[in-house]
This record gives structure tokens, C-alpha cells and sequence, in this order.
């Protein structure tokens, strides 16, 4: 019994340890297809991007991009960015509070529903925005007699904008906040901090890195959403035209050039969002490590 | 009084979890809430810290009535099982938390604040960790430092839920003792939860023992230890040699035992069952009467008792300990054949049975 025991332990130690032992060939030939993958998909479109951009020069790639449209859009995607990510900021933290701290009727569709915009086609999302605020939608009469305009108009990108970008900061901060559990906001709270100075100083940091990763992926999002944005902007130069949209335009007019130019500011976006995700990803993941460490019973 | 507590219920759902409690703990007494594992303990605890609401009855807490006062204003210290300490914090930081979050005209300052925790952490013997932060801190290191900042809001009551649930044996002895020395220099009104009989009876002044959301007992160490008021008491403070049998005209009929039973001389005849610890056992060599025959089935020697189990004719288990002297003068052998007699047992009826 005691020789089964130790050869059972023995066997359960090493076994993580022991390398993969396909031959070189498979290993070669996955590395191989993995990498062309990445090639043909990701770098080679990204050399184009810019290679196009500049194909005409720095003095065109900087014309294309001080054009008056092109500086409109570039001016609309910041403002409704600015207006989408801390919305839903807001409705992130609200939403993570409420599902990883209680337990309440309603709970499980409220984590379905916030994957929601994952699920449907951009496309739809802005449809139906159009079906309830366009002229013959629901709110339609009341919004035309009131003289507000949401659909073909800047409300209605900011509408669409939040509703596809809302799930980036609730998916990552739910795993997060349930990691830290409840016991500290007690703690907090027994020792006299009021609801407000337990968020800041207790939930917040604790929460801080989960939150900045969801945030960088919201905004590239907003930033670069197309489909939803499309068909409710109208499409009205230097009004309702975000950048992916006067990218779109561009490029529908053979300006291929100045397209790729704009295409590019939104390719740099990705490439910083892409070195922000990794650097946060690390800082998470230890601090998930420290939730195990400090929440584990251990022995002096 | 420190703590009054009155007529307290509370339900989960389906499960009653605490059924009409009613306690107290004077001013400046340690009181342990001993119960097994869903005994409504810590759901006590909790109440009387204001972190769950009680369904009915009512908290006092120096001699004020806090039912409905909000956690954060209740002036309780509150030390959780896993310390809950804050992570992102200096050991330092976390002490001064309760302090810093004052409203701006009772926040002492900064040199108070100082001053104050360095005092703390000294009289918790870690004044030297503070720029640490808790995962470098062992787990009774991260205790003392839990203390120190429930410690630090100057509580009126100190409620402490399974103390030493999450240490190894050995710091948890040290740890005991020294809690058990700040108590006697400041003599906080403190409550400390935990399911751990031997703690309980040698840290508190007073026991309260907790079975199914109701007191079972309360009293002094000795008090429920040596007098248990039920059956349940009486099986949860220590192993115990359980004989069933029943109970006729004062004298209560163990199997093949039979001993004196006054307590219930009155009542009718009726299914009883007496409880006898290990060392309230004795044995022998001869029949000496109101006794049974055992075999012994397994002799353990090493340590200041000796413990020797014993099976019977009808294959039951008996626990016995003897004193060194019993032993040597005994020299009872493994196998051997030996007369057990009862220096002492408990008779409880059997609707008195937990």
C-alpha cells in the first residue's frame, strides 16, 4: 500500500513536468501553419495599411488626414468614445457589483443579457435603434414633434456605440470582483467607512487592473466599431461620419490612398490597445495570483 | 452589559439558522460561541457586528439598543476566519484604515494616526512588519494584524469568528495563550466563535454551546464540562462511551451495567442512555459487581494518559484513559480480559437525546 502511495505521488509530480514527445515533424508543421496563419491574416494587412498610407508620400499621407471630413470624423469617433467608455464604465461596475457581490432573482439573465451585443450582428443592434427613434419607429412621432433628432444624427451613434461596446468592462471585471469575494468590503465597512470609501479605497483597487483591461478593449471597440455605427450615421460628411465610416467613403471613391491613411490612425489605435492589453494582462493576472495567495488558509 | 442579545431569529431561506437565542456577556468577559458546523454561531456573531440582520428579536450593545444600527456605526472590532485583510494595503495602512476614514472632524491627525498605529503593531508584536503588505505575512502574522486594526477604531466589543481556524496546531497554541494575556491586560468585551471544544475551554471565561440555531448550554468551562446540562453538551465537549438502556425506580440499567440514578426517581420507567468519559473508567481484574467484561483491543501507551480501547461480548466499543499510576500498577496486556467499571456516568432520558 505505502509503495502504491509514494509511486502515485511520484507519478503526479512529474507528469506536468515531462515535455510534449510528438515528433519534430507535427511540431514543426503546427508551428509552421500557426505562424503563416498570423502572416497572411495580421502582419501582412497591417504592412499594407501603412504601406498604402504612405504610397504617395508623407506630405499626402499627412493631407489626407488634415482634410477637413477626415478631421471631422477623427473629431466624432473621440467624442463618442468619450461619451460611450465612461457610460459604460458606469453600467459595468454597476452591473459586476450586482452579480459578483449578491445573489438575487433575475441574475443568471442578467449574464446572459450582457453578452447580448456579442451575440447579435452589429448590423442588427443599429437596426434597432433605426425601428425605435427613426421616423417611423416607436418613439418616432414623439421625437419629430419634439424636434429631436437621435437616428441618422450624433445621439443615435452614441446610442449604438455604448449598446455594442457594453459587455468589454462587465466581462472583465465579474471574474475579478467574485475573486475578492465580499469579506474585505465588510471589513471596511465594520471599521466605519461609508458605502463611497469603501468603493475607493477598498473595491476599486482591488478591481483596478481587470477594470483598465476592460476599458482599453471597450474603447477599441467604440473606436473602430463599423456595422451598428453604419446604419444609423446616415452617413452626412463631416457630421455624422465616424472614422471607419470615412474610411469606408473614401475608399468607395478609388481614394485609396487617403483611405488607407485614416485606416491607419484606427490601425495604430489597435497596435497600442494590443501593447496596453499585454502589459495590463500581466499586472492582472498577478494580481489574481495575490487573491488565491491571500485568501488561501496557510500556516506560519 | 457588554452584549445583550434577545429572543434573536434568523432563516436562510428554508434553513432556520437561528431559533429565539438569547445570551449575554458582561462588560469586559471573553464568551466563546461553541457549535459544530451549522450551529448559527457565526450567523450570531454577525448579527450582533450588524453585518446580517436579524429576522426578529433584538442586539443591545452597552446597554443601547443597536438592532437597527448600521454595522459601521455599531463600535464593534470585528477579526474575520480569513482576516480579510487589504491586500492592496501596507500592514501599516491596514491598521490605520479605521482611522482614516473618520469623517473629517473625528479623524485624528496624521502624528495621531502614526503614533497610534505603531502602537498597535507593537502590542502585536509586529511593529517592524509594517511597510510589508499581507501576502509576505504568514497566517498568524495576517491574524495579529487583523486584530490590531479592529483594534485600532477603539471598539467597544471585539467579536472574532473562528480565530484560529486557519492556523497549524502549533501557532495556534501560541496564539491562544496570547490572546488569551491581552484579554486579561485590556478586558474588551470580546466574543470569539469557534468549534474547537479545547479552545473554547481553555481561552473563555464563559462557554455557550450552540446546536441546530439554539443554546444548548451556557456557563463556565468547568460548569459545562463537568455538569453538561444534555445529552448533546455531554457528546460535543470531549469523546465519550455511550451505553443504552433505561431507566426504572431511581437506578438506571446500562446493558449489563447498572448504576444509582436519583435524578430520576419519579419518573416512570423508560428508554434512558448513560454517557461516561474515557477517564471515568476504571478497570480491573475482578468482578467487583455493576460492571461488564472487555477485551482489549488496542493499548496506546505513549503520552501522559494512557489510552486503552476495549470491545465487550456484544462487540461494543469502550474508550478508556488511565493515569500512569493506574497503568503501572495495573499492567493491563493487548487481549487481555479485564472487568470495566463506571467511576461515573451521565443518565439522560432518550427525548433529551440531541
Amino acid at each position: 500500500m505505502a509503495g502504491y502511495v509514494s509511486a502515485h505521488r511520484q507519478g503526479s509530480a512529474t507528469l506536468p513536468r515531462r515535455r510534449l514527445t510528438e515528433p519534430a515533424l507535427v511540431r514543426w508543421t503546427l508551428i509552421g501553419i500557426a505562424l503563416a496563419f498570423l502572416a497572411l491574416f495580421l502582419a501582412v494587412p497591417l504592412v499594407m495599411v501603412f504601406s498604402e498610407a504612405f504610397a504617395k508620400g508623407v506630405d499626402a499621407y499627412w493631407a489626407a488626414l488634415e482634410d477637413p471630413d477626415a478631421l471631422s470624423a477623427i473629431r466624432l469617433t473621440l467624442f463618442v468614445a468619450a461619451i460611450a467608455v465612461p457610460s459604460n464604465l458606469i453600467f459595468g461596475i454597476s452591473a459586476g457589483w450586482a452579480i459578483a457581490k449578491f445573489r438575487f432573482p433575475g441574475r443568471n439573465l442578467l449574464i446572459t443579457l450582457i453578452d447580448l451585443p456579442f451575440a447579435v450582428s452589429p448590423v442588427i443592434s443599429g437596426l434597432v435603434f433605426v425601428l425605435l427613434f427613426g421616423r417611423r419607429g416607436w418613439f418616432g412621432p414623439w421625437l419629430f414633434d419634439h424636434d429631436i433628432k437621435i437616428v441618422f444624427a450624433v445621439p443615435g451613434i452614441v446610442l449604438a456605440t455604448i449598446f455594442v461596446s457594453f459587455p468589454f468592462i462587465a466581462r472583465e471585471i465579474i471574474p475579478v470582483m467574485e475573486a475578492s469575494g465580499t469579506e474585505e468590503e465588510e471589513a471596511a465597512r465594520v471599521l466605519g467607512a461609508s458605502g463611497l470609501q469603501t468603493f475607493f479605497r477598498v473595491t476599486l483597487p482591488n478591481i483596478k487592473w481587470g477594470l483598465l483591461y476592460g476599458v482599453i478593449l471597450c474603447n477599441a471597440r467604440a473606436m473602430g466599431e463599423f456595422g451598428a455605427v453604419s446604419v444609423v450615421s446616415g452617413h452626412v460628411r463631416g457630421r455624422t461620419n465616424t472614422m471607419p465610416l470615412h474610411v469606408e467613403i473614401l475608399y468607395n471613391e478609388y481614394n485609396f490612398q487617403a483611405a488607407f491613411a485614416v485606416a491607419s490612425v484606427l490601425a495604430l489605435l489597435a497596435l497600442v490597445t494590443l501593447v496596453a492589453k499585454a502589459v495590463i494582462e500581466r499586472r492582472l493576472a498577478r494580481s489574481l495570483a495575490a487573491h488565491d495567495e491571500t485568501a488561501a488558509p496557510e500556516s506560519a | 452589559m457588554g452584549i445583550e442579545v434577545r429572543h434573536v431569529s434568523k432563516t436562510f431561506g428554508q434553513f432556520r439558522s437561528l431559533d429565539d437565542v438569547s445570551f449575554s456577556v458582561a462588560s469586559g468577559e471573553l464568551v466563546a460561541l461553541l457549535g459544530p458546523s451549522g450551529s448559527g454561531k457565526t450567523t450570531l456573531l454577525r448579527i450582533i457586528a450588524g453585518l446580517e440582520q436579524a429576522d426578529a428579536g433584538t442586539v443591545l450593545l452597552e446597554d443601547s439598543d443597536a438592532t437597527h444600527v448600521n454595522a459601521r456605526d455599531r463600535g464593534v472590532g470585528f477579526v474575520f476566519q480569513h482576516y480579510a485583510l487589504f491586500r492592496h494595503l501596507t500592514v501599516f495602512e491596514n491598521v490605520a484604515f479605521g482611522l482614516r476614514v473618520r469623517p473629517r472632524g473625528r479623524r485624528p491627525t496624521e502624528a495621531v494616526i502614526q503614533e497610534k498605529v505603531h502602537k498597535l503593531l507593537a502590542l502585536v508584536q509586529l511593529d517592524y512588519l509594517g511597510k510589508r503588505y499581507p501576502r509576505q505575512l504568514s497566517g498568524g502574522q495576517r491574524q495579529r494584524v487583523a486584530l490590531a486594526r479592529a483594534l485600532a477604531v477603539e471598539p467597544n466589543v471585539l467579536l472574532l469568528d473562528e480565530p484560529f481556524g486557519a492556523l497549524d496546531a502549533k501557532v495556534r497554541q501560541e496564539l491562544r495563550r496570547w490572546l488569551r494575556r491581552l484579554h486579561e491586560d485590556i478586558r474588551l468585551t470580546s466574543v470569539f466563535v469557534t468549534h474547537d471544544q479545547e479552545e473554547a475551554l481553555e481561552l473563555a471565561d464563559r462557554v455557550v454551546i450552540m446546536n441546530q440555531g439554539r443554546i444548548e448550554q451556557q456557563g463556565s468551562p468547568e460548569e459545562v464540562f463537568e455538569r453538561p446540562a444534555t445529552a448533546f453538551v455531554m457528546n460535543f465537549l470531549g469523546s465519550v462511551n455511550i451505553f443504552h438502556g433505561r431507566v426504572e425506580d431511581g437506578r438506571a440499567f446500562l446493558g449489563p451495567l447498572a448504576v444509582d440514578s436519583p435524578e430520576h426517581a419519579g419518573q416512570p420507567p423508560q428508554p434512558a442512555t448513560g454517557y461516561a468519559r474515557p477517564h471515568e473508567l476504571d478497570l480491573g481484574r475482578a468482578d467487583t459487581g455493576g460492571g461488564l467484561w472487555a477485551r482489549i483491543t488496542d493499548l496506546n501507551t505513549t503520552g501522559a494518559v494512557v489510552k486503552v480501547e476495549l470491545t465487550d461480548d456484544e462487540g461494543r466499543l469502550i474508550q478508556v484513559q488511565l493515569g500512569r499510576d493506574a497503568y503501572t500498577e495495573l499492567l493491563p496486556t493487548a487481549g487481555e480480559r479485564l472487568y470495566v467499571t463506571l467511576k461515573r456516568v451521565r443518565v439522560f432520558l432518550k427525548d433529551e437525546k440531541p
